[in-house]
């Protein structure tokens, strides 16, 4: 009944990950990150492996598994890195995922062959800068006008938005006023390089430096009305439902940095000496890798319930957010603790824990913030 | 063309490798167990030339029971179907024995074209087995190969020595053995995963072979190992503090070690 081992192949495809990670990722990340670069080398890599098709069918291009693996997929990748890690997640669970739930035969026929390859990259564009989580506050319009949409406002912090394989950008835009005076949301489709979409160059950021993450501007930009994803005055629904899978796959990434965490503290006490001792040997230094490995351990056990719920179609919106926000602050933690250990090494950033340590702030605020968590977690509990 | 694919499961290199006190064979609890990478290679290597002229790709390997995650690694990668064979009679099997065994389940394999092999282990590193199976099989052997490509019945393939670059050539059926700067292996995708799940693998003991048992394992080897000792511990070496003739010194120190 109670069974926390993982079936064969997803076993195989977490140990494939993980030595692609160690042997691909690891010896170039630094430098790409230290260097702002998007890892084209890496993506195409990891196209080539399946890992952008993971849970989409074979018909489509996909491989056939789930959304489980995608998330044993990102800790792996994870544990060594999060700008690779967090540009499948945007790829997988904001580009494509969307247009293959909502998508159209056609525009099914259109991207998701190359999208699953990797080849090509979808963004998903909702949040503003004057929102994130309200979607009220919404700016960005879209009005039909001679079989066109014709889109106006500004999109921020997107993900995999202006890469040279990025094909779309998913918007969510008002599109009317909907019977109960709230606003109409749909999503709309709009192709990279059309006229009136502006990228604006990538965002100096804290952390994810190996991300792609930029403003978009629409000024009077128009695309075909079957561009349209989806039914239209449903867009705000749908964003909801890809942001409760996209919750554990954050979690993933989470952990993934958590247990990366306690990789190289492990690895550096066993060399680094003190007082004429390995400082692994000090309890104040056992202590904190034990701690470390408790959370990474913990977050791990929420993120595959909650993901075990969602694959047996149950709900599991409280899972995800409490996996979400275990994991993001158990990332959190041990970075923390992490950099710590490291001492002076640990402020530097040839060192993959001063990576882990600005990457991991993010994961308390990007798909939902803690307190959106707490908030989401309290209603379930009918708070 | 139908190609068969020799593989074995080696201790990661990762890992730290050591041999048993009772026998000095592998200790094969010691060290975590995967697809030695020269043969993630050869694999790479039949399954490109199974897409350029089609075919199928069977890989073989002789190991005990756990091997059947390193074969199931090279069918995850795109092999078609798999021999294994398994017998606790092969513990401890020198390159002859070993050789006599794979020339046996090669000849199970209908109508084979060609056989790659990985130039050699990174546990044995006797790097032997082709040559010996192309003797005991009477096929010719291509070996130490950088490229391979196939025309018609005929092999040919580059060689790279310090001398400078030998091209070869033999006609088909033959064994070529490959080296690291051959190819660049994929990952299995998640696919690849799957689909070796319902993937064929023939498992079979020196008996189904027709080999004796008793010229094959520790017993029937031609050579043993007498003596295995860890390496030692790297020293804290010598250190020079850079007064201005900090590079002299150091070359000193390389030409007494009659490095330069």
């Amino acid at each position: 009944m109670l069974d926390f081992r993982l079936d064969e192949e997803y076993e195989a495809l977490r140990k494939t990950v993980e030595e692609f990670a160690r042997d691909e990722v690891a010896p170039v990340i630094g430098d790409l990150y230290e260097r702002n670069e998007f890892p084209y080398g890496i993506v195409a890599k990891m196209g080539r492996m399946g890992l952008f098709g993971l849970p989409f069918p074979e018909e489509h291009g996909g491989m056939g598994g789930d959304y489980f693996a995608l998330c044993l997929a990102l800790e792996e990748l994870a544990r060594v890195d999060s700008s690779v890690a967090i540009t499948l997640e945007a790829g997988v669970s904001l580009g494509t995922m969307p247009l293959f739930r909502f998508g159209t035969d056609e525009q099914r026929a259109q991207w998701l062959p190359r999208m699953c390859t990797g080849e090509v990259l979808g963004a998903f564009g909702l949040t503003e800068p004057g929102g994130g989580s309200d979607a009220g506050a919404m700016r960005t319009t879209a009005r039909l006008e001679d079989g066109h949409w014709v889109l106006n406002g500004t999109k921020a912090f997107i993900t995999n938005s202006g890469t040279d394989i990025t094909g779309l950008v998913t918007v969510a835009a008002v599109t009317g006023t909907k019977e109960n005076g709230r606003k109409e949301i749909s999503a709309i489709i709009v192709p990279a390089g059309t006229p009136g979409f502006t990228v604006s160059k990538k965002y100096s950021k804290v952390g994810w430096n190996a991300s792609d993450t930029r403003e978009l501007s629409f000024a009077d930009c128009r695309v075909p009305e079957a561009n349209l994803l989806g039914e239209r005055g449903r867009g705000y629904a749908q964003f909801l439902q890809t942001l409760d899978e996209g919750r554990i796959a954050i979690a993933a990434v989470g952990v993934g940095l958590a247990q990366g965490c306690v990789d190289e503290s492990l690895r550096y006490v066993g060399e680094r000496e003190a007082f004429g001792h390995k400082i692994g040997e000090y309890q104040a230094i056992k202590f904190k890798i034990a701690d470390m490995e408790v959370r990474a351990y913990n977050a791990r056990l929420a993120y595959y319930a909650a993901a075990a719920k969602m694959l047996r179609g149950e709900p599991f919106k409280k899972e995800a957010a409490i996996a979400k926000l275990v994991s993001s602050e158990a990332a959190m933690d041990n970075a923390r603790e992490a950099t710590q250990i490291f001492g002076g090494y640990g402020f530097m950033n040839e060192y993959p824990v001063g990576r882990f340590y600005r990457d991991a702030k993010i994961l308390e605020i990007g798909e939902g913030t803690s307190e959106v968590q707490r908030m989401l977690i309290a209603r379930e509990l009918g708070l | 063309m139908n190609i068969v694919v020799l593989v074995k499961q080696v201790p990661d290199t990762w890992s730290e490798r050591k041999l048993t006190d009772a026998d000095h064979t592998l200790d094969r609890e010691s060290a975590d167990a995967v697809l030695d990478e020269i043969n993630e290679r050869a694999v790479e290597e039949a399954l490109l030339l199974k897409e350029a002229h089609g075919g199928e790709v069977t890989v073989i390997a002789m190991g005990p029971g756990r091997a059947t995650d390193a074969i199931r690694k090279a069918l995850s990668m795109g092999a078609d179907k798999a021999v294994h064979v398994s017998d606790d009679a092969l513990h401890g099997s020198d390159v002859i024995a070993t050789a006599k065994v794979l020339a046996k389940a090669i000849g199970t394999v209908e109508g084979f074209d060609l056989v790659i092999a990985g130039n050699e282990a990174t546990d044995g590193r006797a790097g032997a087995i082709p040559a010996i199976l192309a003797e005991i099989l009477g096929l010719p052997q291509v070996t130490q190969l950088r490229k391979v490509t196939v025309e018609g019945t005929t092999v040919k393939g580059e060689r790279e020595t310090e001398e400078g670059v030998a091209h070869l050539e033999a006609s088909l059926p033959a064994i070529v053995s490959v080296t690291e700067k051959i190819n660049e292996p994929r990952y299995p995708s998640f696919k690849g995963i799957m689909a070796a799940k319902k993937k064929p693998v023939t498992t079979l003991t020196v008996a189904d072979l027709g080999v004796d048992a008793g010229e094959v394992g520790l017993g029937g080897a031609w050579s043993g190992v007498i003596e295995a000792s860890p390496k030692p511990p790297r020293s804290a070496g010598q250190r020079i503090d850079d007064e201005g003739v900090g590079g002299s010194k150091i070359a000193e120190y390389l030409v007494g070690q009659k490095l330069i």
